[in-house]
């Protein structure tokens, strides 16, 4: 389908392992740096992972008030800084927006984890009354993100989360493009956030046989396309982007880092949590990104892969990559900034998406680190950009998130004209 | 002070966050204090759970301020 209204990205914002701005999460990308460190926000002494990728040395005082911040998860803290920064960055408050004409389409996996487990466990260690905090429900459901970005900030456009577990933030992308381009807002705040760096949420991957246990050197855990893989790292934190229509932007003088051009669903209606090894819902879902941009597999230069790091999936997205994009596909930049920052679940696509944006505005791409043994299941003719950051004009960067469900996402962005 | 009214005055400044010079006994939760509906369940919800007392919903509806809170506890607490 080709678009009436163009919609660009006028606004960035992050808070990631890795840096607590946009500018920090990208020196760390570019310099290859690891997030991956021994958890600090609970006891994991009996847990069979024992780090993560956190974000570090937050404080929520720094960016609430005490009173506002008791209110919110740590999964609504995280999208509102994110939010924050990329509203700024967008000058979307001060150039005279309407705000009846601004959404928030926000996405999170699972939503307030912590809240959940926290107000469970104080039941189960009372006498049986119950004494649940009214902020209690507030504070955990998912949409609580997107409504408490458009209460600080007055936004009356369309409003609500996305949750397609590690696709969500991507499908939160999509959908705010399509609210624009079918002219239902001029703007919209997306991305999405997690925080799931608790008890529940590492015993529960744990269960799953999903996450690495490589607890004697967690910076070399996440490891994605390295034969050595053994599962993924979890990250925790949000990457925000302010979409905008072209003319809207234009008309107020707003600076437009790319334009997303695309967007690609699909499901593998196979399994709930495991991939499907042929790959046939990923490519799929590249096709239908393709097809939305209106655009040929080979002006496509850079893919930020899902890849997560574990044994299966990994392989089977790169089989996906070769089939979409035949003899193009070793021509390509590839990279899975996982290997970085963990895996953001929900947040995932966020900041992500920031990564493929700035790639595009820098004209570098940033590494998979940790890639020291190749796998030889996965083709060795492709450019996986091992371990240091490569120079390479970005024209369009695709973008790829898969969820437990099934669900595959894509995106694409494509540099402006200067 | 008694020993209610102040632990009563260290509750609402902590939930409300708000300065101890405004947590007169005059002064109302939601009024003078920036309590909306939540924030004043929240509050009767930590009075029951300092002074191990139950307040009913009815009698909740009728603690407005900080006055009303510290006589409520002094004649109900255990």
């Amino acid at each position: 389908m080709s678009s009436i209204r163009r919609v660009v990205v006028t606004g960035l914002g992050a808070i990631t392992p890795l840096g607590s701005t946009v500018s920090t999460y990208w020196e760390g990308l570019k310099n290859g740096v690891s997030g991956a460190a021994t958890i600090t926000r609970f006891d994991a002494t009996k847990f069979k992972t024992r780090f993560a990728c956190e974000v570090k040395d937050y404080n929520p005082d720094t960016y609430f008030d005490r009173k506002e911040g008791r209110k919110m998860d740590l999964f609504t803290q995280f999208a509102v800084i994110a939010a924050d920064e990329a509203i700024a960055d967008a000058g979307l408050l001060t150039d005279g927006v309407d705000k009846d004409r601004v959404g928030v389409i926000w996405g999170s996996g699972i939503g307030g984890l912590r809240s959940l487990q926290e107000e469970c466990f104080q039941f189960e260690r009372g006498d049986g009354t119950p004494r649940y905090s009214p902020f209690f429900i507030p504070r955990m459901i998912a949409d609580s993100s997107s409504g408490n970005i458009s209460i600080k900030n007055g936004f009356r456009g369309p409003n609500f989360v996305t949750t397609s577990a590690c696709a969500s933030s991507n499908d939160a992308l999509i959908a705010a493009f399509n609210n624009i381009r079918l002219g239902l807002a001029d703007a919209i705040v997306s991305g999405g956030s997690e925080a799931a760096i608790t008890e529940s949420g590492v015993g529960g991957f744990n269960a799953l046989k999903a996450m690495s246990e490589r607890n004697d050197d967690p910076a070399s855990a996440s490891r994605p396309y390295d034969k050595e893989r053994d599962g993924f790292v979890l990250g925790e934190g949000a990457g925000a982007l302010v979409l905008e229509e072209y003319e809207h932007a234009k008309a107020r003088g707003a600076k437009m880092y790319a334009e997303i051009i695309g967007g690609g669903m699909s499901s593998d209606a196979y399994h709930i949590t495991a991939p499907d090894p042929t790959g046939s819902g990923v490519v799929l879902v590249m096709r239908n990104a393709l097809r939305d941009a209106g655009i040929e597999p080979q002006e496509v230069d850079y893919i930020n892969t899902h890849g997560t790091s574990t044994p299966l999936g990994d392989g089977a997205e790169i089989k996906a990559i070769e089939t979409v994009f035949g003899e193009h596909a070793t021509k390509l930049n590839i990279s899975s900034t996982k290997s970085m920052t963990g895996h953001l679940l929900g947040g995932a696509g966020g900041i992500e998406a920031v990564a493929s944006i700035l790639a595009i505005k820098y004209g570098i791409v940033p590494p998979t680190i940790n890639l020291h043994t190749p796998d030889l299941d996965i083709n060795q003719a492709l450019n996986f950009t091992p371990n240091v950051a490569q120079k390479r004009e970005v024209n369009i960067a695709l973008s790829n998130t898969f969820g437990f469900g099934g669900h595959n996402t894509s995106v694409l962005f494509r540099k402006l004209a200067e | 002070m008694s020993e209610i009214a102040e632990k009563v005055k260290a509750i609402i400044i902590d939930k409300l966050g708000v300065e101890a010079s405004e947590v007169t006994p005059e002064a109302s939760f939601t009024n003078d204090l920036g309590a909306d509906s939540l924030d004043t369940v929240e509050l009767i919800m930590e009075f029951e759970k300092e002074f191990n007392v139950s307040i009913p919903d009815d009698q909740a509806e009728n603690i407005q301020t900080v006055g009303q809170a510290v006589s409520y506890l002094e004649e109900h607490a255990k």
